[in-house]
């Protein structure tokens, strides 16, 4: 099999919600659309190597898919004979001859966005189900990125299907009076996914899709749907800025090197211009909301050409605007770091003590991480010593791990840092 | 979150279980497969292994210019891993639970072995928040 050209594949899975929205029009069957829609693509990376990309690509996916449908209601009638006629009727009545492809150019990836990250879906179900209705990525693609059976991902999208179907959500957009809350859900799920691929592996795994380049995919794709959308736009920008310092965040043995440490020349300048574009026209909307303002963090940052020039006065205003937006623990811990950035340590750890309290924190890898540095900044090595220890004892990330006890067999060490 | 289920047990726990009756392995062997496959159905199955008896366990170490050294001569007290499995579960709750299952898995006259299963969390590559 020829594959097909990136340029092809992309097309593919660009067209993929817009394929699916239009074939669950026509035969309201959200999950066995959603299934048809798979083959057509999958039919068109067969087929199109060989064949060229048909003059109207979408049309042929629509009427592939169709033909899927029209299949699976056959077969469906083989088991339920009596709803059969009823069925191809109301589908023939509903479908176009699939020649005549005048489907309207309406774009239904938005509907299918807040449809796949519903809230009656656990964030799991809603990830998986995102990446192959909206991210047209087969279900071996995404059981390779979660390192799960391709069996196991297949249930767990069959099993988001069950719950959208049961929970009743209509193939429409949401309510205007739900519409912000929805739309917030939408955004942590993009979040999510690119969490889930922010890994520190230096491209060992080329099987396994980019979860981190496929969120911001998702997050361009929102972004042109609701261009005037502050958040939106803060959202595209977080991602594009923190994924521009990916080469520079690890080091040849994979391990973490610390913002304060990276090599600045190999940040990615082209997606810095891009995101500080978009923010500063998001941020002239008027009131800024969560994501524009980790946005602008990240910006701050990213505008510093060395660590020792980063304006961290306004990053700690900005954080402390984050915190009356909302009582997060981590921003707190942040703020805390910015806070010892201006003011010095003490003042730091003087806002740790309040956070110890926090039962959201306890046992918390991050607590102790953030006392540890402020220690060491302070000069007390013992006392840093024993925080990176504890720290390194609660985290579950390897990379994160190997960092912690790297920098307290640094402290202990006799020969000065270099 | 991803957890390691781990089955141990000594020597003459596995000499043990070779003499219950073919009804009876039988039996907990159909429990561990209708285990996994519901496990694989919830979504949560990551991977299992079972291992060979630990008859055939080995140690090795590291001898002069590196050759392997082997031990096999152990204790009867020592405890082997016997095998493993591998969920991806929503909290720790969850784990334990699947473990519980497991301790549960039924022995001679269906009386529920109760083998202790240790409960370990995964490390993952994934490193901080975004910001």
């Amino acid at each position: 099999m020829t594959p097909l050209d990136p340029a092809a594949g992309h097309l593919l899975r660009d067209l993929a919600p817009q394929v699916l929205g239009a074939v669950i029009r026509r035969y309201r069957d959200f999950s066995a659309a959603e299934d048809a829609v798979q083959e057509a693509l999958f039919a068109a990376a067969l087929q199109w190597p060989q064949q060229g990309i048909p003059e109207n690509p979408r049309a042929w996916l629509i009427q592939v898919a169709s033909r899927r449908m029209t299949d699976h209601i056959r077969a469906e009638s083989a088991r339920r004979r009596r709803e059969t006629e009823v069925a191809l009727d109301a589908a023939a009545q509903l479908a176009p001859p699939p020649d005549a492809a005048a489907d309207p150019a309406e774009d239904d990836t938005l509907v299918l966005l807040f449809m796949c990250c519903h809230p009656a879906l656990t964030p799991a179900s809603a990830i998986a189900l995102t990446l192959r209705a909206v991210g047209g990525l087969t279900t071996a693609e995404i059981a390779r990125a979660f390192l799960v059976p391709e069996a196991t991902m297949a249930q767990r999208i069959s099993r988001a299907k069950a719950a959208i179907k049961s929970s009743g959500v209509p193939f429409s957009l949401p309510a205007a009076g739900e519409r912000a809350q929805r739309l917030a859900a939408v955004l942590h799920v993009l979040y999510l996914v690119f969490n889930e691929g922010y890994v520190a592996t230096a491209g060992t795994q080329v099987l396994r899709p980019d979860l981190s380049t496929e969120a911001i995919r998702l997050a361009r794709a929102l972004h042109r749907l609701l261009p005037q959308d502050a958040e939106v736009a803060g959202l595209l920008t977080l991602l594009l800025l923190t994924d521009s310092r990916r080469a520079a965040r690890t080091g040849p043995g994979e391990e973490l090197i610390p913002l304060d440490r990276q090599d600045r020349a190999l940040w990615d300048r082209a997606a810095i211009s891009e995101g500080i574009a978009l923010l500063t026209a998001a941020l002239s909307r008027g009131a800024a909301g969560p994501y524009q303002i980790q946005a602008a963090i990240a910006a701050v940052h990213a505008e510093a050409a060395r660590a020792e020039e980063t304006d961290w006065p306004q990053i700690l205003a900005l954080y402390e605007l984050l915190l009356r937006m909302s009582d997060n623990p981590m921003v707190a811990l942040n703020r805390a770091i910015a806070a010892a950035m201006v003011h010095g340590p003490a003042a730091g750890l003087a806002l740790l003590d309040a956070l110890d309290r926090d039962p959201r924190l306890a046992g918390h890898h991050r607590l102790p991480a953030v006392r540890a540095h402020l220690l060491e900044m302070l000069g007390d090595r013992v006392a840093a010593i024993r925080h990176y220890e504890s720290a390194a004892d609660l985290t579950l990330s390897l990379p994160e791990r190997n960092y912690l006890i790297t920098r307290a067999a640094r402290l202990r060490s006799p020969t000065p840092n270099p | 979150m991803r957890y390691m289920l781990l089955m141990t047990g000594t020597c003459a726990g596995v000499d043990h279980y070779r003499a219950w009756s073919e009804k009876d392995i039988q039996a907990h062997f159909a429990y561990l497969q209708k285990l996994n496959r519901e496990l694989t159905g919830s979504g949560e199955f990551v991977a299992t292994a079972p291992l060979a008896p630990p008859q055939q366990a080995l140690t090795v170490r590291a001898g002069k210019d590196g050759a392997p050294v082997t031990d096999g001569v152990f204790p009867e007290s020592k405890e082997f891993l016997l095998g493993y499995w591998i969920v991806d579960v929503d909290c720790p709750e969850r784990a334990c639970a699947i473990a519980a299952r497991l301790s549960a898995g039924p022995g001679p006259g269906g009386v529920p072995t109760n083998m202790p299963i240790e409960v370990r969390q995964v490390m993952t590559a994934r490193t901080a928040d975004l910001t």
